[in-house]
């Protein structure tokens, strides 16, 4: 029975499964607590679809695929501030119009220049088949954003919480903005390679939305945030190979169900505790604050 | 502490704006031609209607919008020099961030020093004495670890004033500190600005409460898309600006030093007295 638990450690290519869905996770979970807060839950919706273009080409030419990425990422929130300076259309409306244009031009060049990398891979992504190469990038991806929120974190976090009051102590917000910006695109390319274009978003918006729920303190949140969503998909991933389903499915309804609980549960924003089940002093002010404000 | 501040000014702060014009994307004209010169040691107040620019005024000269025409110097310095000195704070109104934020009252505050820390923006025990003291001036040292959403709108107002104040910069812009706060608010703001006039600052205040205008402000401009009248309170805030400002002449001080969007209160009645009396 026990010996049956580590049956997937047995296997190199689920060893490898979990330690890039873990990295993808915790990665993709520190950025989503500045997308939570940010508002940015559509942009990195559409971020992880603009990226595709990006990939199909540098997969036509032999180049990495992080890099072709980037160059998509950059001309698609060029595209989105360009088109929104010239009309008075909502932010919603442009990074729908520009985000799907870029996915729909690298499914067709996907379609036109067949290589070695398939729709559905960047639909589902391809996480049991991660190449050594690509763990490698996702470690390298995970690295950099750990040393650049690691030490950027309180700046980031004033720029997010009130940038004109950021711009007047000084601070470089536009600076500040393309860093974040270029985190959460350098995410949305290592997710796809593990979870794929659909359920990306899904990463970077539930551990922050859940650690969010669980406490009051940002810095408090930095931290709970990769936790649950790195231990969410190493879960996922092991739970796959037991179920034999889709790695993605798995990793992001757990993590959905690690949102229910807190929803549930959660010591001050909880629904059990807002609803009087416990209610210590000043408990569900920040819900009656969010509704009167 | 107050003093201390001023110490660390350098140089006498000052506002320089010089034909300065604002025009937004839409092609409308917010401000235009606007000259000013503002100096330390004085709080001046900034009056006109809804629209007039007031705002538009501080965005200007904190390098939010780009003007079309025209610059604004700080101290000497260009804006954004005069901002990675630290040299200007601005106090919005409370309304233009999400106070559902996980922040407490502290880490807002601390943000006014943030500038002034070190790469890792690690606070040092001294920027954490600063805050303390911040929170003390503003009268909100009981309430540091709340977070931000729990507090009144007097009580955000302060929490942004208490951040201003912890930057120690020597010009604090202030936009209507004063709208939605009861009374004794309006006058402990009032009294917390006359001591930083006192120790050398520069204050920019503006408000739509014009019966306490001569009470506070050593100087007054009066703003309607332009410049309508500039200088000393008793020179500039007479009832003849006054109905250039607001585009109607004044029937009678009472109801012009009661703005039509504050009801009428007993307060008002005696402070217009006074307004006759140091307008005319």
């Amino acid at each position: 029975m026990f010996e049956a638990a580590l049956d997937p450690f047995a296997y190199e290519y689920m060893r490898n499964a979990m330690l890039g869905a873990g990295t993808v996770g915790a990665l993709c979970a520190l950025l989503s607590c500045f997308v939570v807060l940010k508002g940015w839950s559509l942009l990195g919706d559409a971020l992880s679809h603009a990226v595709v273009p990006g990939v199909a080409v540098a997969a036509i030419f032999g180049l990495p695929l992080v890099a072709g990425a980037a160059v998509a990422a950059v001309l698609a929130v060029a595209g989105i501030a360009f088109v929104e300076r010239g009309t008075s259309l909502k932010n919603d409306a442009v990074l729908g119009v520009v985000f799907t244009t870029f996915f729909a031009a690298g499914l067709l060049l996907v379609s036109l220049y067949p290589t070695h990398l398939r729709i559905t891979t960047i639909m589902f992504g391809n996480l049991l088949g991660i190449a050594d190469s690509d763990l490698w990038q996702v470690y390298g991806v995970g690295l950099l954003c750990l040393v650049v929120i690691g030490t950027m974190w309180r700046d980031l976090l004033a720029y997010a919480f009130d940038p004109l009051h950021a711009r007047s102590i000084g601070l470089n917000t536009r600076v500040l903005h393309a860093l974040l910006l270029g985190l959460l695109s350098l995410a949305c390319v290592t997710a796809l390679q593990t979870v794929g274009a659909l359920l990306v978003v899904a990463m970077l918006i539930a551990p922050g939305a859940t650690a969010y729920l669980l406490t009051d303190r940002f810095g408090c949140m930095l931290v709970i945030a990769p936790l649950i969503g790195g231990v969410g998909a190493v879960a996922g991933a092991y739970a796959s190979f037991f179920l034999d389903g889709a790695v993605g499915g798995c990793i992001v309804l757990l993590q959905t169900a690690t949102f229910l609980l807190a929803w549930l549960f959660a010591p001050k924003h909880g629904l059990l505790n807002r609803l009087g089940f416990r209610r210590p002093a000043g408990a569900g002010k920040r819900a009656a604050a969010r509704a009167g404000a | 502490m107050a003093i201390d501040a001023a110490a660390r000014l350098g140089p006498a702060p000052s506002i320089e704006v010089h034909d300065l014009s604002v025009a937004y994307p839409d092609g409308h004209v917010a401000l235009s031609e606007v000259t000013l010169r503002l100096d330390a040691g004085r709080i001046c107040g900034l009056v006109g209607p809804n629209g007039s620019g007031k705002s538009t005024l501080f965005k200007a000269i904190m390098g939010f919008v780009r003007p079309v025409r025209g610059e604004v110097r700080i101290g000497g310095q260009d804006v954004r020099a005069a901002q990675k000195a630290n040299a200007v704070a601005y106090v919005p109104q409370s309304e233009e961030v999400d106070w559902t934020f996980p922040v407490s009252v502290r880490d807002v505050v601390m943000m006014g020093r943030q500038g002034r820390m070190g790469f890792l923006r690690r606070p040092s025990p001294a920027d954490r004495a600063v805050v303390g003291q911040s929170l003390d001036r503003v009268g909100m040292a009981a309430f540091g670890e709340r977070q931000i959403g729990e507090l009144s709108g007097g009580q955000r107002k302060r929490v942004f004033l208490a951040r201003a104040l912890a930057q120690e910069a020597g010009i604090i812009l202030l936009d209507e500190p004063f709208t939605g706060v009861d009374q004794t608010t309006e006058e402990e703001i009032i009294g917390l600005l006359r001591g930083l006039r006192e120790a050398g600052h520069l204050l920019l205040v503006s408000t739509h409460d014009l019966a306490a205008v001569p009470d506070f402000c050593d100087d007054v401009v009066l703003l309607s898309g332009t410049v309508i009248a500039a200088g000393p309170t008793a020179d500039a805030f007479t009832p003849a600006n006054l109905a250039r400002a607001f585009g109607r002449p004044p029937p009678g001080l009472a109801s012009l030093a009661a703005p039509k969007d504050v009801p009428g209160t007993l307060r008002e009645v005696p402070r217009s007295a006074r307004l006759a009396e140091t307008a005319c």
